[in-house]
């Protein structure tokens, strides 16, 4: 699976911004992610908006996963787009998983969130997902 | 003119500290991208001057962790720091979890950092055949130290010797009786030797055995590997550990050894580039030999063996001998 306008892999920053300790979720998907060929970088627990978005400017990814469970996805999600638009790095394709309600997801996605996944989706169809968006697809 | 005005843009730009332009031209690097190679030229004069330090060991050792112990020792004496994590990748799916910026701790807004990880992607020796150019871009983008860690399953990842002027081989205590130290690989490419997570039980044997085999003289060019036990939880030994690795910058200077062992590493660079071209050049001809064909029909039917049909191919190609 290569990237948008070069020869290697796909790069994915998986990250857990905010406080929360519960990373099953980030870990399956990164495997699974891994699986489908893909070069993961994986940030870990405890991630600070500036933290994601220096790691995903360092790592030069091709996309950008979020896994939270905090509750605190209307803070931290709308704040790691600022400051990719700040960097000028819009065109970073953020996607997310984990506990969103159905009414914060659609602001999300209104906001800039590309993609969200709430329990019980296929590992497929986040793969598919990634694969689309790492590509510059919608 | 200076000559900074005729460097290529993204040359400039990493020069200037432009940390996207680098992470950019890595990514070109990593994936073999002709338009990186105008810039690594453009910068390479830069280059070969600053500690280029090699962190290996095997997997769970607290590489990741003494790193970022290395790295807050090393930013509170001013001093900014490159990395280039390498992890492997699957030879199966060519994927890979990069995982080794867990363990980074630094203040917002520090760009005295610049942290990238990498895989290997199916090169052998532990280290990517891009590690070597990445460090250069490093370097000229202006980190006074570089660390390179990678994973060094035993006895076969020596790669990291090529790489940097100093290599420190981490070991936990428990890894097996002093028989194991006197391996062929890994235990020869130390120049320093960390024995983490010293806090635990046996940390003193393991450093002992290591010293037994120290004594014996495993030591390269005169220089007797330092032993320094480590611990990143209490944390304790961190200066130590980069003392060892200035004795022994220093010890490459005094010696003579610096200058010898970086000739010696350009020319095995320039005749693998040479191996390099000439074997996928070699690739590209037998693909499209119509002979390979019937010669692998007579291999798979034990009618010619391996050799011989080599031999055949060889001569077709090549001439006599």
């Amino acid at each position: 699976m290569v990237r948008r306008g070069r020869s290697g892999p796909i790069r994915v920053l998986i990250a857990k911004p905010g406080l929360d300790g519960h990373d099953r979720g980030a870990k399956v998907v990164a495997r699974a992610l891994r699986d489908a060929g893909m070069e993961v970088i994986y940030a870990g627990l405890r991630q600070t908006p500036e933290e994601v978005v220096r790691a995903a400017l360092e790592e030069d990814v091709d996309l950008i996963g979020l896994s939270i469970l905090s509750g605190a996805h209307m803070a931290l999600f709308p704040r790691i787009l600022e400051l990719l638009r700040a960097q000028k790095a819009a065109r970073i394709p953020v996607f997310a998983g984990g506990i969103i309600p159905d009414e914060d997801a659609r602001k999300l996605k209104k906001a800039g969130i590309k993609a969200i996944f709430g329990p019980g989706t296929s590992l497929q169809e986040i793969v598919t997902t990634a694969q689309r968006l790492a590509r510059g697809g919608a | 003119m200076s000559p900074a005005v005729r460097q290529p843009p993204g040359a400039r730009a990493i020069v200037e500290g432009d940390r996207r332009a680098l992470a950019q031209t890595i990514s070109a690097v990593e994936d073999g991208d002709p338009t990186a190679a105008p810039i690594l030229r453009a910068l390479y004069p830069r280059t070969g001057r600053v500690p280029i330090v090699g962190l290996t060991g095997p997997l769970g050792v607290g590489k990741s962790s003494l790193l970022n112990a290395l790295i807050g020792h090393l930013r509170a004496a001013g001093k900014t720091v490159g990395v280039v994590a390498v992890d492997p990748s699957s030879p199966f799916t060519g994927g890979s979890v990069l995982g080794d910026r867990i363990r980074l701790e630094r203040k917002p807004d520090d760009d005295g950092i610049f942290f990238r990880s990498m895989a290997s992607r199916g090169e052998a020796g532990g280290v990517a055949a891009a590690t070597r150019e990445v460090t250069r871009l490093l370097e000229a983008a202006g980190y006074d130290v570089l660390f390179v860690e990678t994973v060094g399953s035993g006895q076969v990842d020596v790669a990291i010797r090529d790489i940097a002027s100093t290599s420190v081989v981490v070991l936990v205590p428990h890894l097996g009786d002093e028989v194991q130290t006197l391996k062929a690989g890994l235990f020869e490419i130390a120049d320093v030797f960390c024995v983490n997570k010293a806090d635990l039980p046996g940390a003193d044997l393991a450093a002992k055995d290591l010293g037994e085999l120290v004594a014996l003289g495993t030591g390269r060019d005169g220089w007797a590997p330092v032993i320094v036990p480590t611990s990143t939880t209490t944390p304790s030994g961190i200066a130590e550990l980069w003392t060892a690795v200035l004795a022994h910058e220093s010890f490459l200077d005094r010696s003579g050894h610096r200058a010898e062992r970086e000739r010696a590493r350009l020319r095995a660079e320039v005749a693998e580039r040479v191996r390099d071209r000439v074997g996928r050049e070699v690739a590209d001809r037998l693909e499209q030999d119509p002979e390979l064909r019937r010669l692998l029909d007579r291999v798979v039917a034990r009618q010619l063996d391996p050799a011989g049909a080599a031999d055949e191919l060889y001569r077709a190609h090549y001439g006599r001998r």
